[in-house]
This record gives C-alpha cells, structure tokens and sequence, in this order.
C-alpha cells in the first residue's frame, strides 16, 4: 500500500508547519484513507555535514589503506575546546576541503546500525563518514557521499537528515479498491485537501491539448477483449534521445523513492517509478536499440512464454494482454505483460543511450486476471485493476521525457505516439434530496454541488443535478456513489444516531432455542462446550478406523488449505472433537468431557456445480434451484466425548469412570430436550467399540446418531484415557422428528400408588429395551385399562440358579388409576398380563 | 460434663436406696394399701422424683417400668381394689387414678424434654466440616462465543429484529456475486477466500455471515430486520490475533426510508448494549462492494487498556442497490443498511482475552472460566 512521505505530499498541498505523520493519518482517516503503518525515520540520532579537514593515509599489515581524518562538524558537534573530530574511513574518493556526511556516536543508521565512538587501526574512531548505501539511499557503495558531486552545498553542522530527508517518518496508507487514484501523491494530497480544506495544486495540469504528429509506430490488435472491453484504450510513446538512462538518479529522486519503498535501479527506470509514485500513472521504459517497430498490442497465444523482468519464464494464457515488438514480423516478440510487467530483453541497461517511454491505460479486468493468474501483484498492475486517470499518459509520459533530460542529458524526439481511445465519464443525475433521503442529514443543494464540485465533478442544473464525474474516478457510476462522497466529506460525524422501530418479531425460531436448550442441558450435564476448526485429513479418517468404502470418506476438499495434510471438510464432528479431546489430554488433563455443536458438509456424490452467474440480477428460479442444489447439504450436529473420571475421587471416596451409560445418557438427554423418543439398537459403526455401540433411531426408523464407548485402537491411536466414550448426532434429523407442537400435559390422578415388582427370566441375548417395551405393553394392554405411571426396569441378574443362558430382568411398574384406588386384583391383573405379553413375545417366565 | 455423674439428676436406683419403705419387687403381696392415702401420695412422690431424675431415655423407661409396669407400688395397689369392700372401691380407684395420672403426666413431661435433648445432641453430633470441597460432579461450561453470541442475537430480538442463519459451505453467487463484489473486482482478492477444489464447483467457504442477507432477501416478505451470527473463513493462519475460523455477527434491516442514522442508531445501541452506557460508535468512510455508502466502525471502548480510546468494532453502510436487485427488491422504493462485526473481537475486547490460541483450540480451562452469565 502506498507510502506517503510528508515532504513529497507538501509538493501538491500546503501542510502545516510541523505536520506529523500521526496527525496526517488522523487527518486522512476521516476521507477514508487509514493508517496502515508508520515507518519510522530511516536515520535517528545525529547526522551532520562535515567538512574533512585532515586526511592521513595509513597503510595497514593487512594490505588495506585506510583514512585517518579530522571532520569538521560545526562548533556544536566538534571536540570539547572546539578541534574537529578524528576519524577512520576506508574509502578514498574524497579530499581535504570535500563536505561530506558524518553520522556522530548516538546515530542509527538503516539496518539497524548504531554509531559508537570506537577504537580501531590505532585510533578512536568518533563517527562514520557515510556512503549512499549505509544511508539506505541506494546501492551505490563505491565511495563516501561528497556533497558537492550531488550538488548540495551546505554549511558545516547542518543537519544531515533533514537535508537528505532521512529523518523522516512515513505513514502507509490502506487505499480502498474504489479508491485507484490514491495510490499517488496526486490523489492523497487531493484528499489530504478535502479533509482540511489546505491548498491544493493538481500536479498533473495543465493536460497538453496539443497533437503532436505521431511518432513510435504503434499497433493495437486485441482479437478477444474480456467483457467486450478493449484490452487498452490509450497508449502514448515518445523517444528520449542521446541521454545517459543508466546513470544513478538525483539524489532526491533516489530518496523519495526509497521513501517510498522502492529501489533506486538507475536514471530511466527511477523517472518513471517517480512518476508513478507522484500521478498514480504508471510507465515503462524500454532501450529503443532492442525494440523493433512496431509495437504491437495483442493477446497471448496457446503456448508462448515469456521471460520476465524477475527471470521467471511464464508460460502464457490465451487471455493474458501483451506488448510485442516485430524483429520478425509484427507482433513476433513478447517484451511485457500488458500493465504487469515487462520482459528482460528490452530493459534499459548500461548501454542504452535512446529510449522509448511508454503510458498505457490497460482494462482492469485484464490486468487483474494476469496479474492474479502470474501471482504478480506489482505496483503497476495494482494500479490499472483499480483504473488509471485517462488523462494522465500523455502528461505522465512528458514528466518522465522531462526528467530524462534535465538529469540524463537527452533530446526528445517532437513526434508523440498517442492512440486515445478513452471515453469521457457518463453524467450522473442525482436527485437533489437523495443525499439527505438516503443519510439523514439535511444537506442543502448548495451543500451537495459544493462537495461534489470540490472533489472534481461538474455540477449542472438545479434538482435533478447532472453531475460529470472526474477523470480520476472510475468508481463514480451512480447516484448512491455520490450520495457517498456528500457523506464523506461533509463528515460521518454529522449523522445522527436515530434508533428505527422494527415491525414485531417473533423472537427467535424453535429451533434456535432448541439448540439453545441442547447446549445448556449438555454443559448442566457436566460437558464443556468446545468449537473445533472443520478442517480434516484424511489419517485422521483412518485413525477412526473408518472402512474404505465408509460414506464419512466422501467429503469437499478444499483447493487451498491452511494445512495441506489437512484438506478437507469434516463429514462428522467426532473427528474434530476427538483431536479437541486428544489436545486436552495431551496439555495434562487427566478427565476429559467436551462436546460441540456444529455444520458437517456432506456432499454427495453426483452433485451438480453451484452455477455461476452475474451480481446485480435477480436470478431466475430455476438458477435459483441450480444454486441450492449445488451447495452440499451441511446438517447441524452434536457431539461429545468423555474420557476418564465421568465423577471425580475425593474426599468422599473413589470415582466413577466414564463408560457407555454416560454417552448413551447424553444422547438420550439431547433427544429429550426436543422431546423425541430414540430407539436404542446394539450395532457396530465406528469410530466405537463394536460390541459398545448403540445405534439411535427414531420411531419412524430414521438413524439419527450413535453413543458408546470408543474402539480401544481409536483409543490408543489418540491417547484418550482407557474406555472413552462418545456420541454424535444429526440434530436437524432429530429436530425434523420433533413434533414442533405444544407438549400435552396428562392430569396427575391423587389416588393412591400400587407398585408391583416383576421379575422374568429370558434368553440372555434377548435386548433389555425389548423386553421393557413387552412389559410396557403387557402393562398398558390389561384389563384395567389406563393405569400404568412407569415401568422401569431395576435389576439384571443371571448365575446362580438360573438355567445358562438365561438371564432375569426385574421391572417395577408403577401404577395408579384415574378414578378409583386400584384392588389387589387389578395390580395382579395388571403383573398377569405383563408375564404373559413377556412370554408371548421372548418365553418369558416368572422367576421363581 | 456427663448427665450421668450430676448429682442432681439421680437415677431410679439411687431413689429405690433412699425409699422410706422396701419395695419388694419379686414379691406379690401389695406392700401398700389402695385406700393409705399417705402411702400413694409418698409412692407418687418417688415415682415423679424418678422420672424427674431420669437423665436419659433408656432411664426413663426403666423409671417408666419401676413406677408404673405390672409390679410397680401404684399396679399392685391398684389390684387390691377388688378386694375392698364395696363402698372403699370408689375412693380407692379415685385416689389411685389420680396418682397414676400424675405420674404419667411427669412421665410425659420428662420424655418430651428427653427427646428434644436427644435431637439437639443428634444435630451437634452430626455436624461436619462445610469446608470440605464439594465439587461431586463435572463442571461443564458453555463456549464463551456462543453465549455471546446468544446475548447479541438476544439484543436483536428484543429490538424485534429475528435471527437468520445459512450455510457456511457457501454458493460463490451468494457470497460475491450477489454481494456486488465482481469476478474480477479487486475487493473479490482481498477476501482471502477458501476454495473447493475443484473450482467448477462454484463453492467457497463464506468469507463473512453476508451472503445470508441475500438468502434472507429471497426468502423473506418486506420488510426485513434480521441478524445474522455465524461462522466464516478466511485463509489466515493462527496468530494471537489471527484465526482462519471465526464468528460475525451481520445485521440487515431493509424497509422503506432508511437512513444512515438509523444505521448508526442500532450501532450505538449494540454498543451500549455490549460494552456498557458509555460506549458509542463512530464511523469513518470505507468502501466495501455490498454497501454504498459504506463505513468503518470504530467503538468507543471506556475499559480499553491504557485508557479509554477507539478501536476498529467491524463495518457497515447502506446496502448497494445492486445487492438489492440481485435479491430481487426495489431499489427505488426500498432501502436498507448492513452492518457486521466480529464476535471473537468483540469477546477479546470485552472479556480480557489476549491470545486467539485459547478460544479456538478448545482446552477446555478456557471455556471452564465462563461459569457466569456473561
């Protein structure tokens, strides 16, 4: 993001004296540009101008020559009873009488690199003469800085820093996507200007009206625009003549840039990246003895490649707008990725001497898809995929021919390529009200033409308003984007804060709250609720012990994960919930009870793609339909996992373990908050014990989870606690079971209570909850008629005198009539008729 | 000291020694006559005296047996009534009624303050030491984003407002197009977006809770005021401040004549709400595709470490027409605005929490510290 030096902003926009970086982010922020950082001072501490008054060659053992030298630093920097400094430098390109730059004990220098006064050769050094490069100034390392050969004259003891302007901070800003043209100085001091009402001079005026005969042969041949949008609209070249393009740039261009976080490279290339940097245009510049007319513009075909400035050889897409050049034919030469990056063999290099500078104006849309395809976010294609000012080539092109000869030496050619092909921005009709209708600030008309003509438009008419936006502002297409810049720059502050009264709601659906209360009555059950990331492998699938052909294998993968071992979407909790509970153990707890709710993705397996289709459109209903069907269905599950003490040891004795009970329980407790009755069923499904595990079903037969205890490999593969446990279930499925009615009260009869204790003896293998719901049947199907309160079962017993393979099961059955007090006879009746419902169905019998 | 060695509460034993006449218990013969008036009146006075000096239960039933039991002075003379001649038969049975009566009132007497004696030393006995931990049961404990987005979603619903939900594994239609945000738009970059492979699939995990506020625009009747909390995803990886999975809350009212200021309205009432009468809101101008105009939301945060300041809360702005033609409303008669904020944010700020690790690794002595309503 952009860098914005407060001595470069001052070009455009009178700042106050004694501006900060930090008051220049506030006063930024409130036009919508924020603070991204502060960049502190590329030097700190002193940094002075210094005139060598003494210099001693001292050759050393080691071959070197070095420097033993007085500096003159000025009365306030010298020695204690006023002699110049003494010290040590390496280099040689300087002599008595040269000004140079001296960084004092107490300077950090880029890097960091703090100066000390230190000894060394002999000497006590007391400070560096400094060279470009240890000022982070450019690369230029050869020698120490002599002032004169900058052209700087300053007195003895100035402040270095302030001269070279490296005592200075740097805000970076957070540009917006609507907002291209503040990726300049141009743009921010225009805003700076909106924000606190400074003068402002637009640097890019007066924009040449000229038309100079062309020059440069250019060809635009775009066989396939993207959106029915030419690949470019201008494209402007002029030659530059006889100048020395290689050479290091002004000291002061190389300073800004560096500012600005860009690399000083040499004369061409800095001119035009300075040029970017101050307009938002950006440039290239080619050395015109290896470019052969002319320049074509087209797409790439099927194939090609292309050597880019950064040495990486890309191969082309067909969509991918280039700049050739003809040594064999038009168009035969690849030498940039239009409004990207250039190639290597046309770049400005020691020998150049003519060149040829380039200002395009690509489609955004183009740039963004090659740049987003190369994974080459540069500088210029940032700028063109947020749109570039249509008029600035022209004028960005003659700053850069400019440049050139006033620091390069050159003589431009009179001719200027410029294919214009803009169009001017469309009028907006703004209804003079809509700002005040749609803000709820009274603005006045005059208000509303005063801001929108400061920020560039032109304002015709009275209600409606015709309103021309700027060049600069691509983004201003409707009348809402008005009504925003009125908001903005008459302040967010003015807007009053007025509550709006909502029609009546029906609080929140039966489903939210159910969840709700699933929640509440699993943490009141002693679970802790956890969120665990989506994100799956397919080892931990293993790990669960899942078969090859499990449907849980069937999940979305994503092409882009934070973890590539972990590519996938969870197709149930457990998986993430047993690696939360795993964690858990691992950091040292010794008993573990979580549970989750949450989404599982479970694609299936023809699934149609999610169609894609335009923004700002209604969709028709059958795209509508497209689209549900091709989002997978994502149920909303819950699941737990206890792992050791299910209740705590204490003072009071031993505890109890976790085991199935406690997972089944959990299950059972979510099902009866929603008020469905489950169906418990042994079954084998993994990730549990297979002779541990209850499939739960609704009446109707849907499968709507599973508890029980953990397979003991899935135990040890996680290191969980011995016989942990676990249940999940599909708590959409189990909401659908739900009836979504009122729960019916039964009236509570006051006569007294019968109880009646049943012992029977069955087949071992015959399911406890089957016989339970034989006595439950036998009970409510007597003779008596409706009088059963509860049948529960007590007591499992087998051994002792009872046949092998055969256990007893003892039930109490609690019963109590509406009407009347129950006789001795209607219990008995009652006890008969379960014997005989438990034996009809199992050969239950009585135990003795 | 032991009831037992008080000299004052003396046992029926004691009492028998110290009698002016022998009581010759194995013995039938009535040693006192029904109708010596003197005789029952000194029997009564020892047998009360007994039952007064009965220190325990068991004493006092002994005393009980000794002074009223078959063999006891007051039994015996009782029998020899029948022997009296007919006109002594009625004195007798009136004095030795009333004697029997005394006694057993003295009995009654005494057992009632026996026995609240007993219960008293029974609840001394049975004390315990309360300090002893009692923590018999697991402490389970709600995740601290999801009551608080229960509390938020609880605001909206008192304002009237409903709560609307969606899938997290997102259509990219609902998540950008919709949005306004272009296929090629630079926004549609910066969201850091997970992707399905393959691409084909036109699926991404939903980069924030808005593309709900397109499927709510589908599906419900105008005018709309919803919020919608929820998870989404960006392709950040996991720093003190960074999480690849977090949870926003998105609210969306859509009606006729909305203003900017009732936009800021419910900010400044979820802020108070949330962070306390002082808070406000601020907003400053932004761009984000979905809103036209569009804000940043700073919040005035009174508890901020280091004294009271802004901080960034989320985003807003009025929704883009072009959001609300793609859902097929009106722009020329409905308007609306749209705001979103992070709910781990929002639990950092206000709950004290320096460290993303520790909400989303879910050990579980992060969720145990949210005992309390928060």
């Amino acid at each position: 993001m952009p860098r914005v030096p407060l001595s470069w902003l001052g070009d455009h926009v009178e700042l106050p004296a004694g501006l900060t970086a930090e008051r220049l982010a506030e006063d930024l922020v409130r036009v919508g540009l924020e603070e991204e950082a502060i960049h502190p001072a590329a030097v700190s501490g002193p940094l002075v101008v210094g005139e060598v008054v003494e210099r001693t060659p001292e050759p050393q053992k080691n071959g070197k020559t070095i420097n033993w030298c007085r500096v003159d630093v000025g009365p306030a920097h010298n020695e204690e009873g006023g002699a110049p400094r003494g010290i040590v430098c390496g280099a040689h390109n300087f002599d008595v009488g040269d000004r140079v730059v001296v960084a004092l004990p107490g300077a950090v220098l880029p890097g960091p690199f703090p100066i000390a006064s230190r000894k060394t050769y002999g000497h006590v050094s007391d400070g560096m003469i400094c060279s470009a490069r240890e000022l982070g100034l450019g690369e230029d390392h050869a020698g120490i800085i002599v002032l004169a050969t900058l052209g700087i004259d300053a007195p003895v003891g100035t402040d270095a820093r302030e001269l070279l302007g490296l005592g200075e901070e740097v805000l970076e800003i957070n540009v917006t996507p609507d907002r291209g043209y503040c990726f300049s100085m141009r743009g921010v001091a225009r805003e700076y200007a909106h924000s606190t009402g400074a003068a402002f001079t637009d640097p890019a005026l007066p924009v040449p009206t000229d038309t100079p005969e062309p020059g440069f042969v250019v060809e635009i041949d775009d066989q396939a625009p993207i959106h029915g949008v030419p690949g470019v609209d201008r494209f402007v070249a002029r030659v530059v003549r006889g100048v020395r393009a290689a050479d290091p740039s002004p000291t002061w261009m190389q300073r800004r840039l560096q500012q600005a976080g860009m690399r000083a490279i040499n004369l061409a290339v800095d001119a035009t990246n300075y040029v970017m940097l101050d307009l938002g245009q950006p440039l290239h510049a080619y050395d015109l003895e290896r470019v052969a007319e002319p320049l074509v513009v087209r797409r790439a075909r099927a194939g090609e490649t292309l050597r880019t400035l950064d040495d990486t050889v890309r191969t082309l897409d067909p969509e991918d707008l280039l700049v050739t050049d003809s040594p064999d034919g038009a168009g035969s030469r690849i030498i940039g990725l239009a409004g990207v990056m250039g190639g290597g063999d046309s770049e400005v290099g020691p020998t150049t001497s003519d060149v040829l500078v380039e200002a395009a104006r690509w489609d955004p849309v183009t740039v963004a898809r090659t740049a987003r395809r190369h994974k080459l976010p540069t500088e210029a294609a940032k700028r063109y995929e947020r749109g570039v000012d249509p008029q600035l080539a022209r004028v960005a092109v003659d700053r850069v021919v400019a440049l050139l000869v006033e620091h390069g030496g050159g003589t431009p050619d009179d001719t200027v390529t410029d294919i214009d092909r803009t169009t001017p921005p469309a009028p907006i009709t703004l209804a003079a009200d809509l700002p005040s209708r749609l803000v709820g600030v009274p603005y006045t008309v005059d208000e509303v033409r005063e801001t929108l003509t400061a920020i560039g438009c032109e304002v015709t008419g009275t209600d409606p308003l015709t309103v021309l936006p700027p060049t600069w502002r691509p983004d201003l297409t409707v009348g809402v984007d008005l009504v925003e810049e009125v908001a903005r720059l008459r302040g967010y502050d003015a807007i009053p804060s007025i509550l709006p009264p909502a029609p009546a709601g029906r609080g929140l659906s039966d489903e939210q709250r159910a969840r709700r209360a699933v929640a509440d009555r699993l943490a009141c059950f002693g679970l802790v609720e956890v969120l665990s990331y989506p994100f799956v492998g397919a080892d931990q699938l293993d790990v669960l012990g899942l078969d090859a052909d499990d449907e849980r294998r069937r999940a979305i993968r994503l092409a882009n994960p934070i973890a590539e071992s972990q590519p996938l979407l969870r197709t149930d909790l457990l998986v993430t919930l047993l690696d939360t509970a795993r964690r858990n153990v691992a950091r040292g707890a010794s008993d573990v009870a979580v549970f989750e709710l949450g989404l599982v993705t479970l694609p299936s397996a023809d699934a149609p793609a999610a169609p894609r289709l335009p923004g700002g459109v209604l969709p028709s209903d059958e795209q509508l339909e497209a689209l549900d069907a091709g989002v997978p269905p994502q149920p909303r599950h819950v699941a737990g996992v206890l792992a050791g003490l299910r209740e705590p040891a204490g003072w009071w004795g031993p505890g109890r373990r976790a085991d199935h009970t406690d997972a089944l329980e959990a299950a059972l407790l979510v099902a009866g908050t929603l008020g469905v009755e489950l169906v418990v069923e042994n079954a084998v499904r993994a990730p549990w014990h297979p002779g541990r595990c209850a499939r739960l079903s609704t009446v109707d037969g849907t499968v709507v989870g599973h508890a029980g205890e953990l397979h003991p490999n899935v135990v040890a593969a996680l290191d969980l606690p011995a016989r942990a446990v676990a249940f999940e279930l599909n708590l959409d499925e189990l909401l659908a079971a739900a009836s979504g009615g009122p729960v019916q009260a039964s009236a509570l009869s006051t006569f007294p209570l019968a109880k009646e204790d049943v012992a029977l003896v069955v087949a071992s293998d015959v399911p406890a909850a089957a016989v339970l719901a034989a006595v439950r049947a036998g009970a409510e199907g007597s003779e008596v008629g409706d009088v059963v309160e509860q049948v529960s079962l007590f007591d499992v017993y087998s051994g002792g005198q009872l046949e092998a393979g055969t256990r007893s099961l003892a039930f109490s059955l609690r019963l109590r009539a509406g009407d009347r007090t129950l006789t001795a006879a209607e219990t008995a009746a009652v006890r008969d008729s379960v014997v005989a419902e438990a034996n009809r169905r199992f050969g239950a019998t009585l135990r003795a | 000291m032991r009831a037992g060695h008080d000299p004052a509460r003396r046992t029926s034993a004691w009492v028998a020694q110290h009698l002016p006449w022998k009581v010759r218990m194995s013995d039938d013969t009535p040693v006192l006559s029904p109708l010596d008036e003197a005789g029952v009146a000194a029997v009564v006075v020892a047998a009360v005296a007994a039952v007064e000096a009965a220190s325990t239960l068991d004493e006092l039933k002994s005393a009980r047996l000794a002074h009223t039991g078959e063999r006891s002075p007051l039994a015996l003379a009782n029998r020899g009534i029948g022997a009296l001649a007919p006109a002594d038969k009625g004195t007798a049975g009136k004095l030795l009624g009333a004697a029997r009566g005394r006694v057993q009132q003295a009995l009654a007497a005494r057992q009632e303050v026996l026995e609240a004696e007993r219960d008293a030393r029974v609840l001394v006995e049975e004390a315990v030491d309360m300090t002893l931990p009692a923590v018999r049961h697991p402490l389970g404990a709600r995740h601290p984003l999801e009551t608080l987005s229960e509390r938020i979603a609880d605001m909206f619903v008192a304002m009237g407002w409903e709560i609307a939900e969606g899938p997290e594994l997102e259509a990219e239609w609902f998540n950008f197009d919709a949005l306004n945000f272009g296929v090629d738009h630079p926004a549609r970059q910066m969201q850091d977006t997970f992707f399905v492979d393959p691409p084909d699939a036109g699926l991404v995990l939903r980069t924030h809770t808005s593309p709900v506020q397109a499927r709510t625009l589908l599906e419900r009747d105008l005018p709309v005021y919803i919020a919608c909390p929820g998870k989404v995803f960006r392709t950040d990886a996991l720093d003190a401040t960074h999480t690849p999975v977090f949870h926003q809350v998105e609210g969306l009212a859509v009606d006729k004549g909305l203003t900017m200021a009732n936009l800021k309205g419910v900010l400044d009432h979820f802020a108070r709400t949330i962070f306390g009468p002082e808070a406000r809101t601020r907003l400053r101008p932004a761009f984000f595709p979905f809103t036209e105009p569009s804000a940043e939301m700073d919040l005035w945060f009174p508890q901020k470490k280091g004294g009271p300041g802004w901080i960034e809360w989320g985003g807003c702005g009025r929704v883009n027409p072009n959001v609300l033609r793609a859902c097929g409303v009106d722009p020329e008669v409905y308007s609306g605005f749209a705001f979103g904020m992070g709910i781990e944010r929002t639990l950092m700020l206000r709950n004290g929490i320096a460290d993303m690790h520790d909400m989303v690794e879910g050990d579980i002595r992060f969720s145990t510290q949210f005992q309390a309503v928060i």
